[in-house]
């Protein structure tokens, strides 16, 4: 009776149903911008350069959505929650005096706490609304940004680096990070011929995180998280308690926020507060669905490729159409090119059944 | 049930007579006249044949009852028949479909009703909030003109109400059944909405053959009856029918002819007065199938310790409320438990297991088991098949690796490599393997690999997997609900023999749940029935099911 459904396939066929027709598409678009850059007159190493770049600061943040995926809490749409630890940590690491690489450690450290009380607190408010995580966890992380507007300015910051020059009192909106952590991570075994570069130590450093939660995965209580996302009821039938799970995996999605926020800094050189975080959720969101995953299945190669599908087209997409109508439209490009890609990943995020 | 079965049988012998009777051969009848033909049909999806050489016949007023297990071909070819989209979208098929002499090929399901072939479909589509009669009539009302009609065209035209409803009645009495034209679908019983869908059917003039598809799966015994009465009716009025269903007391009763398929190929025609249930289920899935009747070995052992005591048990189960039940399980035995629907049988182990809200005593070889606590039922030796597969019972979109071995490894511990000492606990991906490749094969689970989704296996195959799932967890006492609901007559076979077998050979005791009695007194050593939330009463499996259908009855509220 369900013969009809076993249709065969050629290999492409299967390549095509494997890979995903859209991701397909959307590679074949990067490839032509790729072969469009130098012909317009593009700087290609630098461009690479670029994407690469851009990966490396952001895989962390996309990483991020992987454990809530797997519980079936959906997609991280509280990302700032985990983004504003990582600020409390960079901030009081450079209010406490460290330098250099040390900066980088103790924003880490210090970070930590924040983003496991907060992310326990958020679980905790998670499974309260089973059904509704994504739209709850969008207002969480907008609720938070707007509340850690107000902390910056009150917190009692006094390195003259950050607070505001005249008032002497409240971040600034941006902190340099010169001298601080800045490319401490993309500095290790850097790798520069011509215009091309490769800051492996940040590849490095998503390499091991990626290889962390891969391992995690493969554990007992990794087991665990996937069968939960996967059907909760019979998960708990199994003895799995669901809840402290969950908990668990929104603890973890918070650390990771934090700590990809800290590299997204060292890599872009500043720290940016105050509104800063309310955009950082959607272009994590729309990077891993375009790699592939689904609201309830997400694997590391959808974060690897779905983050250098979103970040290719978001920077290519400009200098291509910059340097093919000569104007200076670039701004105007990235917004378009990004909620587009938003836009379209939104539209494909599919629900796997439970 | 029992009633029903009575009933069929007496409709059979009826039937039967009438063959016998020289006078009534004509009712009987030879066919002369052929309505349909169907030679060498074959069809593949992408070059897998589902189809073979399928040559048919169908004369004028036969009732053919078409069997097969799921999967044989049976869909697809009534969906040739009756031109459905996907046929032509996966390339057609082979063979030639001759209808009334000429050849036909339909390129969509309009141009078969056109041509005079109605189906009903296993799912109802009706408008709810219509009458009986503005559904049969739906779109094909008699109309009259009238004034608005006249300027807007005549999708205005006003109904002729009168008209409409002496049609409907028309086709309602076809049936030889009595609903009611005026009542609501939503407001109907399923069986009068399976009637509605056929009235339909047989309003159209044109209708030459009907094709019904499980027709009466959703029906009551009562509803189930009339339609098999009406089938006769239909066909003595010289309309064909091709009658497809899993129940094969009933395709004795009512058909001229029984067509077996098979792996896509017919197997077997026979005259249905000539042949008889082992017979045909024999056919359908090429090998012996245990007949019914009470198990061939019922065990009773009276001194057998108590493993399991159940006192004053009740569970908040929506729809299988369970009130007070009182129940003794002995260590080695298949306990069944039976009883109506809605009666709470169904309630008995999701309480235990705790997965709905349950109160009362429970122990388990002498020590005391808290309820609404899964985790601690498992670590003390339960195990538990849900009946309901899909919802509890798998993990549909992982692999059949991890839905046998998940609750192992969880619970146990067990399919885990452990490093620093125990603080990483890495999953055994060779151990489950193997374990999984056990079950496939001890089992028979048909599936490309350990490696398939659950997902994409036939019902019967998940719930083999859901049993190996519980076998994995090598339990003390294991709870089955329903173990056959929905798989076909090989499968049932294979789940409950494998069912039986872990009784014998590893000594564990079973509580099997089922609505189906037969299945119970196949199975079980002794039967509890449910009835009203209690325990009506416990009976050895090899008493009759007369007894045992009194106790269902007792206390029903």
């Amino acid at each position: 009776m369900n013969t009809d459904t076993k249709k065969e396939k050629g290999a492409f066929g299967k390549f095509v149903e494997s890979f995903g027709l859209p991701r397909l598409l959307i590679t074949a678009f990067l490839l032509l911008l790729l072969i469009l850059a130098p012909i317009v007159g593009a700087d290609l190493p630098t461009q690479i350069t670029n994407i690469i770049a851009r990966f490396s600061w952001n895989g962390v943040l996309v990483l991020a959505m992987v454990p809530m995926v797997h519980s079936g809490c959906g997609l991280n749409f509280g990302l700032p929650l985990g983004i504003i630890s990582g600020l409390l940590g960079a901030t009081m690491s450079i209010e406490f005096g460290f330098t250099g690489a040390l900066s980088f450690v103790m924003a880490i450290l210090i970070a930590t706490p924040f983003a496991l009380v907060l992310g326990a607190l958020y679980g905790w408010l998670l499974n309260k609304i089973k059904g509704g995580e994504m739209m709850i966890a969008t207002y969480v992380g907008f609720s938070s940004v707007s509340l850690m507007c107000m902390m910056w300015l009150v917190l009692p910051y006094k390195s003259p680096n950050m607070v505001w020059g005249m008032a002497g009192k409240g971040l600034r909106t941006t902190i340099s990070l010169e001298g601080y952590y800045i490319d401490v991570l993309a500095k290790f075994l850097r790798i520069k011929i011509g215009n091309f570069e490769i800051p492996t130590g940040t590849l490095l450093f998503f390499a091991l995180l990626a290889f962390l939660i891969w391992a995690f995965l493969h554990t007992k209580t990794g087991t665990a998280m996937t069968a939960v996302g996967s059907n909760p009821t019979f998960a708990r039938a199994a003895g799995i308690n669901v809840d402290k799970i969950r908990l668990l995996s929104v603890v973890m999605s918070t650390w990771l926020a934090a700590i990809g926020i800290l590299v997204y800094e060292q890599g872009f050189g500043f720290i940016q507060l105050y509104m800063a975080p309310f955009y950082m959720a959607l272009p994590a969101v729309s990077a891993i669905l375009i790699g592939g995953a689904s609201v309830n299945k997400a694997s590391i190669t959808n974060v690897i490729i779905g983050t250098i599908l979103f970040q290719g087209i978001v920077t290519m997409t400009p200098t291509v159409m910059n340097n093919m109508v000569h104007m200076d439209m670039s701004e105007v490009i990235r917004i378009i090119a990004s909620q587009g890609m938003i836009l379209y990943a939104l539209t494909r995020k599919t629900e796997g059944s439970k | 049930m029992n009633e029903h079965r009575k009933k069929v049988q007496e409709l059979r012998k009826f039937r039967e007579g009438l063959a016998d009777n020289p006078a009534a051969k004509d009712i009987a009848r030879t066919f002369a006249k052929t309505l349909l033909e169907l030679r060498n049909i074959k069809k593949d999806f992408f070059g897998n044949q589902v189809l073979t050489d399928i040559n048919l016949t169908l004369g004028e007023g036969e009732v053919i009852g078409l069997v097969g297990e799921n999967g044989a071909g049976k869909s697809t070819l009534m969906r040739i028949l009756f031109g459905a989209n996907m046929i032509r979208e996966t390339g057609g098929y082979g063979g030639e479909v001759i209808l009334e002499g000429k050849t036909v090929g339909f390129s969509s399901p309009f141009d078969a009703i056109e041509a005079g072939i109605g189906m009903v479909h296993q799912e109802f589509s009706l408008i709810p909030g219509f009458t009986t009669t503005e559904n049969i009539l739906l779109n094909r009302e008699p109309t009259r003109r009238n004034v608005i009609s006249e300027i807007f065209g005549e999708r205005l035209d006003t109904l002729k109400r009168t008209e409409m409803d002496e049609r409907a009645a028309n086709a309602i009495e076809m049936m030889g059944v009595d609903i009611d034209r005026n009542m609501v679908i939503s407001d109907m019983p399923v069986g009068h909405k399976q009637f509605t869908e056929i009235a339909r059917e047989l309003s159209k003039e044109q209708l030459k053959l009907l094709i019904l598809d499980e027709p009466t799966a959703v029906l009551t015994e009562k509803e189930a009856e009339a339609l098999l009465a009406s089938i006769r009716g239909m066909a003595e009025r010289g309309i064909s029918i091709i009658f497809i269903t899993h129940r094969l007391q009933e395709i004795l009763a009512v058909c001229d002819r029984v067509v077996v398929m098979r792996d896509g190929y017919i197997v077997n025609e026979a005259k249905a007065s000539e042949t008889n249930v082992s017979e045909i289920t024999k056919w359908m899935v090429g090998r012996e199938v245990a007949d019914g009747g009470a198990a061939p070995e019922v065990r009773i052992n009276e001194d057998a310790p108590t493993i399991l005591s159940i006192e004053k048990l009740w569970v908040d189960m929506p729809g299988e409320t369970v009130r007070n039940v009182n129940l003794e399980v002995k260590k080695g035995e298949i306990l069944g438990i039976g009883g109506l629907a809605g009666q709470g049988k169904l309630g008995i182990p999701n309480g235990i297991m705790g997965l709905y809200q349950a109160g009362g005593r429970v122990t388990f070889e002498g020590r005391e088991i808290p309820l609404n606590n899964p985790r601690q039922c498992l670590d003390s030796g339960f195990s538990f098949v849900s009946e309901d597969r899909r919802g509890v019972g798998l993990l549909l979109d992982e692999t059949l690796e991890w839905n046998v071995a998940f609750p192992a490894m969880q619970i146990q511990n067990r399919f885990l490599k452990n490093y620093l000492g125990g603080l990483i606990k890495w999953r055994d991906e060779k151990a489950i393997k193997e374990v999984t490749d056990k079950y496939i094969e001890s089992l028979a689970i048909k599936c490309t690999s350990s490696r398939q989704k659950a997902r994409e296996l036939s019902g019967g195959n998940q719930q083999k997997v859901c049993l190996a799932k519980a076998f994995a967890l090598n339990p003390r006492l294991l709870f089955v609900s329903e173990p056959t609901r929905g798989i076909d007559v090989g499968a049932k076979a294979l789940v409950l023999n494998a069912l039986k077998d872990f009784n014998r050979e590893n000594g564990v005791t079973i509580v099997m749940i089922s609505s189906e009695l037969e299945e119970l007194r196949q199975s079980c050593d002794r039967i509890a029935i449910v009835s009203g939330g209690k325990i009506a009463g416990i009976l050895p499996a090899s008493s009759s099911v007369e007894d045992l259908g009194a106790l269902m009855l007792s206390q029903v509220i």
